[in-house]
C-alpha cells in the first residue's frame, strides 16, 4: 500500500511538503498542490532530462517510470507522488557508463534531435525490465505512446533490440547500414 | 586545399560512428532552450488574438498589472518597427499594432513571477476589437480584394503573383503528339517538431542582451531582433541551443523571441517563454496548401515537349518566406525529367490563418506530388512502365534546364534502378492481387540555396578552428543543430582532414558572439556549405601542421600525411609526430594555430528576376517505391513497405544518413496519409470564427510506431564535386517521392486516383464510389497572372535573362559565365 | 507549458471519507482517479474544480473478488493495463481487448476502469483550450449556451468515447455507486444518458466504486472492434462491442451489441441483437443483415476525427467485423 498521503492544505496558496524517491535518492520538495510531477522534476529538482511536447498526454515526451510502471509525468499530480519511486532518464545509468539502452540509442542513430529520446528510453527500459527478449512487434507496441518526428522509429527498434541482447549477456548488434551503390568516381 | 580523405588508419568520412553529440541526447543532459533557467527568471505569456481579422481598438492591461507578482505588460505600442524573414516582406510586428490577422496573432505580453500567474494575468488583459470580414481560402482572397489583409503585395489579397515562359509552351503543346492535363491539391500540414519553441532572454553580466532560443537561423534572428529593438547587432547575442526538431518550423524570427528580449530589457530580469503546443500551431510556417494545374505535351516517343504548371498558394496571414515559397513551387519542376520548354505561373494569397512558410522540402513537395502522379497517369495512357519512362527521360548530368537551373551530378537513374530492383517492380507492378499495389516516384532537392536571403557578397558559411597545444581542436560555426547532425558533420569533416576522429573535435555552434556566421539550418545547406567552409579551414590548419612536420621529419611537405592522430611521412609511416606535437611545432614556427574557412556558392546561371530561387551548388535525387494495401470496404490504406534510394553523393556517416532518409520517409507518409492543418469556420450569421480545427498533438495526426511500415534504404554514392568529399544533402529530399508514390500505389491497388494529399480513407472510398474513379480538385480559379517574364531556354539561345525585363545590373559576369559552362 | 489551474487537494483514506468529502463539497469538487481525463480537461480549463478529491489512497477501490463461475467484481481503480494483462479476465475477452486498445501504454498504466467509464464526453468544439473556445464562442457544455455541432439544438452532442463502456454494456455488467447516503448497484447501461453534458446518471456526490462482471456462461462469445485513425493514441470514432450466447447446436440464443463513439452514450443495437437470435453467425448474409441493423444506431455527428458521411458508411463494415470476429472466436 502507498505511503501516507500529505495532510490537507488549508488554502489554495499553501504549499505541500512532498517526499519521494527520484532515481534512487530520497528528495524532499515543497510544492503547490496544482503542480504536476513533470513540473516538479524539471523546475524544483532541476532534472530537465524529462521533456514535454504537449503537457496533455498526447506525445509521450514526459514519460517516467513511476513505481515500476511507465507513466506520463505531465498527467500526474505531484501531490500524488508522496512516498513513490520515480525513475527518469537521468536515473538510467549509475555512474559514468551509459546504460545499454543509452549506448545502443547512441550507436544506432536512435536519437536524432534527442527530444523524444528520454521518454523513449524510459519506455524501452520499462519494456526490457519486463521482457528483455521483446520482439519487434512488442517493442513497437510498448513504444506506441511515444511520438518521434525525426527517425521513423526503425533505428529506435534496432537500438532496443541491440540493448536487449546486451542485457541478456549477448554482444551488441552493430548499427544496420543502408546498402550503398557506389562506384561513381571520386568527388575530390 | 586538402580535400582528399585523410587516409589514415581511422578515417572519419563514411564511418558509422556514434555522433559527437549523442551522449548528451541519450543521458538527457543536452540542454534545449526550455531547459535553460537563470536565477530571478520571470515568465512571459502572450495574449493572442481570439478573432481572425480585426482592428484593435484598445488594449487594457489594468487588471493584469494589478495582480501581485505581475511585472510588466507589453503591447504593440512597444514594437513600432516591423520585421520579417524576407527583405520584401517586413510585415510582422512583435506584437500587433493596429490589426490582428488570424486567431493566435499576439497582441500583448504579460511578464510575471511564475508561468501560471502570467497565464492568469494574460486572461485579464482586455482587448477590444472591431471585426473585419475574413478571408479563409485563396479562392476567397481572389474574389475579395477587400478588406485587404495587408496593404502591400500584388494587389488585393494577392501577396505575390509571378509568371515565366521558358520557351513557347503553347506552341510546344500544339505540336505535341498528346497533351495531358491534371489538377492536384496538396493540403497544408505542419512540422510538429516535438520540442515546442522556447526562448530565454537576459542581460548577461557584461550588459549584453542575450536571446537563447530554439531557432534554426540564429543569424536571421540576430538581424531581426536588432532591427526591432533598435540595438546595434554588436550589443545583441543570439544563442541557438540544440533543438528538438525543426523541419523548417524554427527558421523565421518569431514574435515571442523579440518580445522576450524586450521584456528582459524592460524588467532587467531574465525572461523565459515556452510556447504551448497550441501556440506552436499558431507560429506554423508550415507547408502551404497548394492547388495545381499541370499541362504536359508529349512526343511520339513519350518524351515531354513542354510543360505548364500553375500553382495557387494559401499563404496565411503573413509573408514569412512566402515569396520564396511561391517561386519554389515552380523552380525544381525541371531538374528531374527532360523538359525543353516550361511555363510557370505562381500566386500566393493572404488568408486569415497562421502564416505558411518553409517545411521540409519548402514549396517543392506539392508540385512534386502533382508531377509524379501526372507522369504516372501519362505513362498509363501511353502504355509505358512508369519506372522505365522515368529512367528514359531523366535529365542528363551537366544539364542546364529550361529555367536555367544547373544540374551537375545526378544519381536519379541509379536511384530508380535501385528501387525497381529491390522492390521486385518488374515482376509485381500491375500484377498484384486487387487491393495490393505498388507506386513509384522520384524527386530532386537542393543542397543549399544558391543565394542568401538578403543580397550581399559575403560567405554563406564560415568556420573557425582553434588548435590547442595539447592536440585538441575546436571548430566554431554559426550553424544550428536542429537534430539533423550538423554538429557531427562539422566534426567529421575537420577530423577527416586532420587525420583525427570526430570525437577529437570539440564543436561550438549557434552563438553569434563566438561563432562566424552561418546562414542557418534551412534549404539543406549545412552539409555542403558549412562542410566546404570546414574543409577549407581544416585544410589551412593542415598546411601549417604539415609545414612544421615536414621540417621536423626532414621530408618535402607533399610527403606529409595525417591519420590516426599522427602526422607522418607517407613514404615511411613509422616516422612521424603525434598530432599535438605537430600543433606545438606549428605554433612555435608561426604563432597560435587558428584558421578560418568560408564558403560561397557559385553564382547561378539564371539571370532573370526570380531566378535566384532554385539554383543550388548541387541537387540530390531520390526515388521510392511504396507498396500499399487498400481496404475497398472502407478506403483505408495501409503502407506495407517502402523502398527508397537517395543520391547522397557521399555519405559522411551512413547511420545518420539512413536516419535522415527514413525520417523523411516517415514525414512523407504522414503527409501522404493523415497530416492536415485544417481550419474551421462557422456560419457567419452565428459566429465570425475562423479557427485552427485541432491545434493539438492528439488531433493533428502524426504517425506513431504502429503506423510506420518497414523501410529499405539504399544510398547511391555519386560524389558531387561541389560537395565536401562529394557529399550532398539528405535532410529533405527523400520526403519528396513518398506522397506521390503512395497515391500511385493506391491506383495500382484499386484503380482509383486520389489527386489530393492527404490520401485519406474518406477520399479513397469516395473515389471508389464515383463514376470517374477519382477524387480531387475539379477547377482552378481565374488568377490575375502578371505579364510573364520571357526567358528563352538554353537550347533556344539567350543568356539566362528575360527578354522583356529591363536589363538588370549583372554582378560578376565572369563568374556567371563560368558557372554556366557545362 | 500548459499548467493546471489552482486547486485544493484532498486525500481521503477510505471510501466513506471520499464520499463524505464529495457530499460536503458538492459540485465544486471532482474525484481524481488516474488523471488521464480530468487533468487534461483542467489544463484546458474545461473543468476547474476548486477541490480535487484524490482516490489513490482509497483501498476499497482496488479490491477484487469473485471468479468466472460466480462473476467478478473489479475495483474501479483497476488500471486498464492490469485488465489487459489479467489471466482472470480470460472469460470476458472483450474487456481486456477493449482496455488494450485505449490510448497508449503509459496512459493505460495510469487510467482506471472507473475513469474510462466516467470519461467525459468528447467533442472537437469542446476539447480545446479556454482561448480556442473563446475564439469560437463558448459552447453549452462549458461557459456558453450553443451547441456548435448542431446550432439549432437545445442539447449537447458531445460523444461517448470510452472503449470499455460499450463492452461492459454488452456484457451486462453492473456498477456500484457509493455516496454518503448509501450505495446503489445499477447496470452499466443505465450509467449513461443520451446527453453530452449530463452523460452519466452518477450524481456528483457519488463515486463509481466497483464494476461487476456477470458469470461467463458456456457458449458465450465476445468481440470489440475499434475504428480510429492511428494504431494508438486515438479515441474511438466508432466502437462496436458484441456478446452472444450460442446454443449447443451453434444457433444464437441471445445477443447484445453496443456501439460507442457515435452518440452521447453507448447505443444498443437491439434490432440487430433480436435479429441474430436463432440464427447462425457463420453465415455471411446473416452477418451483413445484422451489421446493417447495427449501423442504423450509429448516428455520428461532425464532431470527431474523420468525415461524418464516411463514418456512417463504414459503421456497417465495422459491425460486420465485430460479428465475424464472434463467429471466428469459437
Amino acid at each position: 500500500m502507498d505511503a501516507p498521503l500529505v495532510p490537507l492544505p488549508a488554502s489554495p496558496r499553501e504549499k505541500l511538503r512532498l517526499a519521494l524517491t527520484v532515481n534512487g535518492e530520497p528528495r524532499d520538495v515543497v510544492v503547490e498542490s496544482w503542480k504536476t510531477l513533470l513540473e516538479v522534476l524539471r523546475e524544483d529538482l532541476l532534472l530537465t532530462g524529462t521533456k514535454h511536447g504537449c503537457e496533455l498526454g498526447e506525445c509521450g515526451a514526459c514519460a517516467v517510470i513511476l513505481d515500476g510502471e511507465l507513466a506520463l509525468s505531465c498527467l500526474v499530480a505531484a501531490v500524488e507522488c508522496q512516498g513513490r519511486e520515480v525513475t527518469t532518464v537521468e536515473g538510467l545509468r549509475d555512474g559514468p557508463e551509459l546504460h545499454p539502452l543509452q549506448a545502443a540509442f547512441a550507436d544506432h542513430g536512435a536519437a536524432q534531435c534527442g527530444y523524444c529520446t528520454p521518454g523513449m528510453l524510459v519506455a524501452a527500459r520499462w519494456l526490457l525490465d519486463r521482457k528483455p527478449d521483446a520482439s519487434r512487434e512488442e517493442i513497437a507496441e510498448a513504444l506506441s505512446g511515444q511520438l518521434c518526428r525525426c527517425t521513423g522509429y526503425l533505428q529506435i527498434y534496432e537500438a532496443v533490440e541491440s540493448a536487449g541482447r546486451v542485457l541478456r549477456g549477448e554482444p551488441a548488434s552493430p548499427p544496420r547500414l543502408p546498402a550503398v551503390h557506389g562506384g561513381g568516381g571520386d568527388g575530390a | 586545399m586538402a580535400r582528399e580523405p585523410g587516409g589514415g588508419p581511422f578515417g572519419a568520412v563514411g564511418k558509422p560512428l556514434r555522433r559527437v553529440d549523442a551522449r548528451g541526447k541519450v543521458t538527457g543532459e543536452t540542454r534545449f532552450a526550455d531547459d535553460l533557467a537563470l536565477p530571478g527568471m520571470l515568465f512571459m505569456k502572450l495574449v493572442r488574438s481570439t478573432v481572425p481579422h480585426a482592428r484593435i481598438l484598445s488594449v487594457d492591461a489594468g487588471r493584469a498589472l494589478a495582480l501581485e507578482g505581475v511585472r510588466a505588460v507589453l503591447t504593440g505600442a512597444d514594437f513600432p518597427v516591423p520585421f520579417g524573414i524576407l527583405p520584401v516582406s517586413q510585415d510582422e510586428h512583435a506584437l500587433c499594432t493596429d490589426k490582428v490577422r488570424f486567431v493566435g496573432d499576439p497582441v500583448a505580453a504579460v511578464v510575471a513571477q511564475d508561468e501560471l500567474l502570467a497565464e492568469e494575468a494574460a486572461r485579464l488583459v482586455s482587448v477590444r476589437y472591431e471585426p473585419l470580414a475574413t478571408i479563409a481560402s485563396p479562392e476567397e482572397a481572389l474574389a475579395h480584394p477587400e478588406p485587404r489583409i495587408h496593404d502591400y503585395g500584388d494587389g488585393g489579397n494577392v501577396h505575390k503573383a509571378v509568371g515565366f515562359d521558358f520557351g513557347d509552351v503553347p506552341a510546344a503543346l500544339a505540336g505535341s503528339d498528346r497533351v495531358f492535363e491534371d489538377l492536384f491539391f496538396y493540403q497544408g500540414n505542419t512540422h510538429l517538431a516535438l520540442e515546442q519553441h522556447a526562448t530565454l532572454a537576459y542581460l548577461d553580466p557584461d550588459g549584453l542582451l542575450t536571446i537563447a532560443s530554439s531557432t534554426q537561423t540564429p543569424h536571421y534572428l540576430h538581424r531581426a531582433a536588432a532591427k526591432v529593438l533598435g540595438l546595434p547587432p554588436g550589443r545583441l547575442r543570439i544563442l541557438a541551443p540544440p533543438q528538438g526538431g525543426g523541419f523548417g518550423g524554427k527558421t523565421d524570427p518569431f514574435n515571442h523571441e523579440i518580445v522576450a528580449a524586450k521584456a528582459a530589457l524592460v524588467t532587467g530580469r531574465p525572461v523565459k517563454i515556452a510556447l504551448t503546443r497550441e501556440e506552436v500551431f499558431y507560429c506554423h510556417r508550415g507547408r502551404h496548401p497548394v492547388l495545381m494545374r499541370m499541362r504536359t505535351g508529349v512526343g511520339k516517343d513519350g518524351s515531354i515537349t513542354g510543360h505548364s504548371l500553375e500553382t495557387l498558394l494559401d499563404g496565411g496571414a503573413y509573408g514569412s518566406y512566402g515569396v520564396a515559397s511561391t517561386f519554389y513551387t515552380g523552380a525544381l519542376e525541371t531538374v528531374t525529367y527532360r523538359m525543353p520548354r516550361y511555363r510557370f505561373r505562381g500566386c500566393r494569397t493572404f488568408t486569415n490563418k497562421p502564416p505558411c512558410g518553409p517545411k521540409r522540402g519548402h514549396g517543392t513537395p506539392q508540385p512534386r506530388f502533382g508531377l509524379e502522379v501526372h507522369v504516372d497517369k501519362i505513362c498509363e495512357q501511353l502504355g509505358r512502365d512508369p519506372a522505365e519512362w522515368r529512367i528514359a527521360n531523366a535529365v542528363a548530368p551537366q544539364t542546364l534546364t529550361a529555367n536555367w537551373m544547373k544540374v551537375r551530378t545526378i544519381g536519379l537513374v541509379r536511384c530508380l534502378e535501385a528501387v525497381v530492383a529491390a522492390s521486385g517492380w518488374k515482376e509485381r507492378f500491375r500484377k498484384l492481387p486487387r487491393g495490393r499495389g505498388l507506386g513509384i516516384a522520384s524527386s530532386a532537392y537542393m543542397c543549399g540555396a544558391g543565394l542568401p536571403i538578403y543580397f550581399n557578397d559575403m560567405p554563406h558559411s564560415g568556420v573557425q578552428l582553434l588548435l590547442d597545444r595539447g592536440g585538441g581542436v575546436t571548430a566554431f560555426c554559426g550553424s544550428a543543430e536542429v537534430g539533423q547532425g550538423a554538429d557531427n558533420v562539422l566534426a567529421v569533416l575537420v577530423a577527416e582532414v586532420l587525420g583525427l576522429l570526430p570525437g577529437d573535435v570539440k564543436v561550438v555552434t549557434g552563438d553569434t558572439a563566438l561563432t562566424p556566421v552561418d546562414l542557418g539550418s534551412y534549404s539543406s545547406r549545412v552539409t555542403l556549405m558549412m562542410g566546404n567552409a570546414a574543409v577549407e579551414a581544416a585544410g589551412r590548419a593542415r598546411e601549417r601542421l604539415a609545414a612544421a612536420a615536414a621540417e621536423r621529419l626532414e621530408v618535402p611537405v607533399e610527403r606529409v600525411a595525417f591519420g590516426g592522430g599522427r602526422v607522418f611521412d607517407a613514404s615511411d609511416p613509422s616516422r612521424g609526430l603525434a598530432f599535438s606535437e605537430a600543433v606545438q611545432r606549428a605554433e612555435a614556427a608561426g604563432g597560435t594555430v587558428g584558421t578560418v574557412g568560408s564558403y560561397r556558392p557559385p553564382p547561378p546561371p539564371s539571370r532573370y528576376k526570380g531566378g535566384g530561387v532554385g539554383p543550388s551548388p548541387a541537387y540530390s535525387y531520390s526515388a521510392a517505391v511504396v507498396e500499399v494495401e487498400v481496404d475497398e470496404a472502407t478506403g483505408q490504406v495501409r503502407v506495407v513497405k517502402v523502398w527508397v534510394a537517395h543520391d547522397i553523393g557521399r555519405a559522411l556517416n551512413p547511420v545518420l544518413v539512413r536516419g535522415q532518409v527514413e525520417g523523411s520517409v516517415y514525414m512523407g507518409l504522414g503527409e501522404a496519409l493523415m497530416e492536415e492543418q485544417s481550419f474551421r469556420r462557422l456560419p457567419p450569421r452565428l459566429s465570425g470564427a475562423l479557427v485552427h480545427q485541432a491545434p493539438s498533438m492528439l488531433e493533428y495526426k502524426s504517425p506513431a510506431t504502429l503506423d510506420m511500415p518497414e523501410v529499405e534504404t539504399i544510398l547511391v554514392e555519386e560524389p558531387e564535386p561541389n560537395g565536401p568529399f562529394g557529399a550532398k544533402e539528405v535532410g529533405q529530399g527523400p520526403l519528396l517521392p513518398i506522397p506521390p508514390a503512395v497515391a500511385n500505389a493506391v491506383y495500382d491497388a484499386v484503380r482509383v486516383r486520389v489527386d489530393e494529399v492527404p490520401v485519406t480513407p474518406e477520399k479513397v472510398l469516395a473515389a471508389l464510389k464515383s463514376a470517374g474513379r477519382r477524387f480531387g480538385p475539379d477547377s482552378f480559379p481565374a488568377v490575375p497572372w502578371p505579364e510573364a517574364l520571357v526567358v528563352p531556354p538554353p537550347g533556344e539561345g539567350g543568356d539566362g535573362s528575360a527578354v522583356n525585363e529591363p536589363r538588370r545590373e549583372k554582378a560578376r559576369p565572369a563568374r556567371r559565365a563560368e558557372a554556366a559552362k557545362p | 507549458m500548459m499548467r493546471l489551474p489552482r486547486f485544493r487537494y484532498l486525500a481521503p483514506r477510505s471510501l466513506a471519507e471520499a464520499a463524505a468529502a464529495l457530499a460536503d463539497l458538492g459540485p465544486e469538487a471532482a474525484p481524481l482517479a488516474g488523471g488521464t481525463d480530468l487533468l487534461p480537461n483542467m489544463k484546458r480549463r474545461q473543468q476547474t474544480p476548486a477541490t480535487v478529491v484524490g482516490l489513490r489512497g482509497v483501498p476499497e477501490l482496488r479490491a477484487r473478488s469473485g471468479d468466472p463461475g460466480r462473476g467478478l467484481t473489479l475495483g474501479a481503480m483497476a488500471h486498464l493495463s492490469d485488465l489487459e494483462r489479467d489471466p482472470a479476465l480470460a472469460a470476458w475477452p472483450a474487456l481486456p481487448r477493449a482496455a488494450s486498445l485505449v490510448a497508449t501504454p503509459p496512459l493505460r498504466n495510469m487510467a482506471t476502469l472507473g475513469g474510462n467509464l466516467c470519461l467525459d464526453t468528447r467533442c472537437s468544439y469542446y476539447d480545446q483550450t479556454h482561448e480556442w473556445r473563446e475564439s469560437i464562442g463558448f459552447c453549452m457544455k462549458k461557459d456558453g449556451d450553443v451547441c456548435w455541432v448542431a446550432p439549432g439544438s437545445d442539447r449537447c452532442w458531445a460523444v461517448s468515447s470510452s472503449d470499455t463502456a460499450p463492452v461492459l454494456c454488452a456484457l451486462g455488467a453492473e456498477v456500484t455507486l457509493v455516496s454518503k447516503a448509501g450505495e446503489r448497484r445499477i447496470p452499466v447501461a443505465d450509467l449513461f444518458a443520451d446527453d453530452g453534458i449530463r452523460h452519466l446518471s452518477r450524481r456528483p456526490d457519488e463515486i463509481l466504486a466497483a464494476v461487476h462482471l456477470p458469470p461467463a456462461a458456456p457458449g458465450e462469445r465476445q468481440s470489440y472492434q475499434k475504428l480510429r485513425r492511428r494504431g494508438s493514441f486515438d479515441f474511438p470514432v466508432l466502437g462496436v462491442a458484441a456478446r452472444v450466447r450460442l446454443s449447443g447446436g451453434g444457433a444464437v440464443e441471445s445477443a447484445r451489441i453496443f456501439v460507442s463513439g457515435a452518440g452521447s452514450r453507448p447505443q444498443e443495437a437491439r434490432a440487430a441483437g433480436d435479429f441474430l437470435v436463432g440464427r447462425r453467425l457463420g453465415e455471411e448474409d446473416v452477418v451483413r443483415e445484422a451489421a446493417g441493423l447495427v449501423a442504423k444506431v450509429a448516428k455520428p455527428m461532425q464532431n470527431t476525427d474523420f468525415g461524418l458521411s464516411w463514418r456512417k458508411q463504414v459503421a456497417r463494415e465495422y459491425a460486420a467485423r465485430a460479428l465475424r470476429e464472434l463467429a471466428a472466436a469459437g
